[in-house]
């Protein structure tokens, strides 16, 4: 396991030191990446034109709800994003050089797609929860500040577990990549409305994704908002859990990927 | 041969091969279904996810029987079912393998081939926008029309002038993305301009949200750019609610289609005299 962290953070370390001898380049691709976020804000910011609330959220609610989703997903697409580049390696094949290295291929994956531009987009993310913080009413204290902490590490943790889990589904389905991006992505969209906006079938999948326990969940908590999905009071407090349940189940996947992987036998 | 010229013959000398470059392009991307199955699978999703949010806010900023701007109730969901289906067609996040060839250098050999080079990559994108609007574009459509119920266009004349739309909006998509790919013979790394390109494309074309839930002033400026003849008015003119009619529409895409298509010959033979100079 030491390994694996000191490899991860030597392949990191080449690809910031690589990224860095084309300056314009990265700096053009980091104003991109947090650009990028901003169109986020601004469609909500455009919605809010129209409509004084959405679903009886307010602005700033939103904000918090829209941050509070935001800041994990871009922690998230950060480190565990690259392991997308999966789906890559085993469709053309070159997925065996992880696998001849002493050290997992999980981090060898994370650590060699490394892109320090994507720290960008947790730039705006991170204003907006200050912002939000500022701005709504949610009686803070040092336990609640705790519990928002709390709620972006679960949420972390939650996304890089989906983006984890998807991309296992690589060694099955090299073409499956797009239904990937669906639970990514999408999710990454979908977390950013207050979930009363959904009903029916979709409403069920954000608690089997488990988005809900990413910040709509915790957020209605801080709040003290109603719960459009019925769940008992306590269910905000099982975001850590899941968290862990979903790492879990990711961690087995991966390895259950690798084990099915066969080269391209040439 | 003239290189520093333009690659060959003029775009008018035959079709055949410019028609022979789009079959084969269509074909190629119709070889991988299960990556068009997967497609389908989550524009569509993301087509209930944007239907779910959309309605909320038409609801909260409409009231039942209400409109924001021109849209009533079933264009906010024709409009988002019928978008989800052009995101592919129209080209956001589509690159070109133009792009890896400028940077890795193969772009010379495209220059011997007899054929106008920018109508050669014309031929190859309008190939992969006709599949994907067919295999891609067609099922979300179809899925939603299972829950949803659209508004059709109200007449023959409309439903032709948005075939015609169509095809001028796949001009202008492919004129804005080529353009932002040749900028490769300038910059070292094209990905900074593209994924910039990529988010204002998306968002000014209507891809997220309607242009007409758009403040006035931020309507206005979108409309000054190319970027809404990709989706938003092809889906007016299907909607039979283009502000000034149909006519004005077409217009104001061929404007552009010509205008960007004209820029991206001018910027071709720039970029070319540029591979002279380096050649070698």
């Amino acid at each position: 396991m030491g390994d694996a962290a000191a490899l991860y953070w030597r392949l990191v370390g080449a690809q910031v030191r690589g990224a860095w001898q084309y300056r314009l380049s990265f700096a053009a691709l980091t104003v991109g990446s947090t650009l990028a976020t901003v169109l986020d804000l601004l469609a909500i910011v455009v919605i809010f034109e129209q409509a004084e609330s959405l679903a009886g959220w307010t602005f700033d609610e939103v904000l918090l709800l829209y941050a509070a989703t935001a800041v994990p997903f871009g922690i998230a697409d950060l480190f565990v994003s690259p392991v997308e580049d999966t789906w890559e390696h085993v469709r053309l094949g070159v997925f065996d050089r992880y696998l001849i290295r002493p050290a997992g291929a999980f981090a060898q994956v994370c650590g060699d797609g490394f892109q320090l531009r994507r720290a960008g987009r947790i730039v705006q993310p991170l204003a907006a929860l200050g912002l939000a913080v500022s701005r709504v009413d949610a009686r803070w204290s040092g336990g609640r500040a705790l519990f928002l902490v709390l709620t972006v590490a679960a949420g972390t943790a939650i996304y890089g577990a989906i983006w984890a889990l998807t991309a296992s589904g690589a060694f099955w389905a090299t073409e499956a990549r797009e239904v990937a991006n669906s639970f990514t992505y999408g999710g990454g969209f979908l977390a950013q409305y207050p979930l009363d906006v959904v009903t029916g079938s979709l409403r069920r999948l954000t608690l089997i994704v488990p988005l809900a326990f990413v910040n709509y969940l915790p957020v209605t908590w801080l709040l003290g908002r109603p719960d459009a999905l019925g769940l008992p009071a306590w269910a905000p407090f099982l975001a850590p859990a899941v968290a862990a349940a979903l790492c879990a189940a990711a961690a087995l996947a991966w390895r259950a990927g690798v084990r099915h992987y066969r080269g391209a036998g040439s | 041969m003239r290189l520093g010229s333009f690659g060959g013959g003029s775009f008018g000398d035959s079709f055949l091969p410019y028609w022979q470059v789009a079959r084969r392009s269509f074909q190629r991307y119709a070889t991988y279904r299960g990556a068009t199955a997967a497609g389908v699978f989550t524009n569509t999703l993301f087509g209930f996810m944007k239907v779910a949010v959309l309605l909320a806010v038409y609801r909260q900023a409409a009231g039942p029987g209400g409109r924001i701007g021109a849209f009533d109730e079933t264009d906010v969901v024709t409009f988002t079912f019928v978008s989800q289906g052009l995101l592919t067609t129209m080209g956001a996040y589509v690159g070109m393998q133009l792009a890896e060839r400028i940077r890795s250098g193969d772009v010379v050999a495209d220059l011997y081939r007899p054929l106008h080079f920018p109508g050669y990559w014309l031929a190859h994108d309008l190939g992969r926008a006709g599949y994907q609007l067919l295999a891609r574009g067609l099922p979300p459509v179809l899925i939603g029309a299972l829950v949803f119920t659209y508004r059709l266009p109200p007449d023959g004349r409309a439903a032709a002038a948005f075939a015609l739309s169509l095809g001028l909006a796949a001009l202008v998509s492919f004129a804005i993305r080529y353009l932002v790919i040749l900028s490769g013979f300038w910059v070292v790394d094209v990905r900074g301009p593209w994924s910039l390109t990529g988010f204002v494309l998306m968002f000014f074309a209507g891809l997220i949200v309607p242009l007409n839930f758009f403040p006035a002033w931020l309507d206005r400026l979108a409309r000054m750019t190319p970027f809404p003849a990709l989706v938003q008015t092809p889906i007016e003119i299907f909607l039979g609610k283009a502000p000034g009619g149909a006519a004005a529409a077409l217009a104001y895409q061929a404007v552009w289609a010509a205008a960007l298509l004209a820029l991206a010959e001018r910027v071709t033979r720039r970029a070319f005299r540029k591979v002279v100079v380096h050649g070698g």
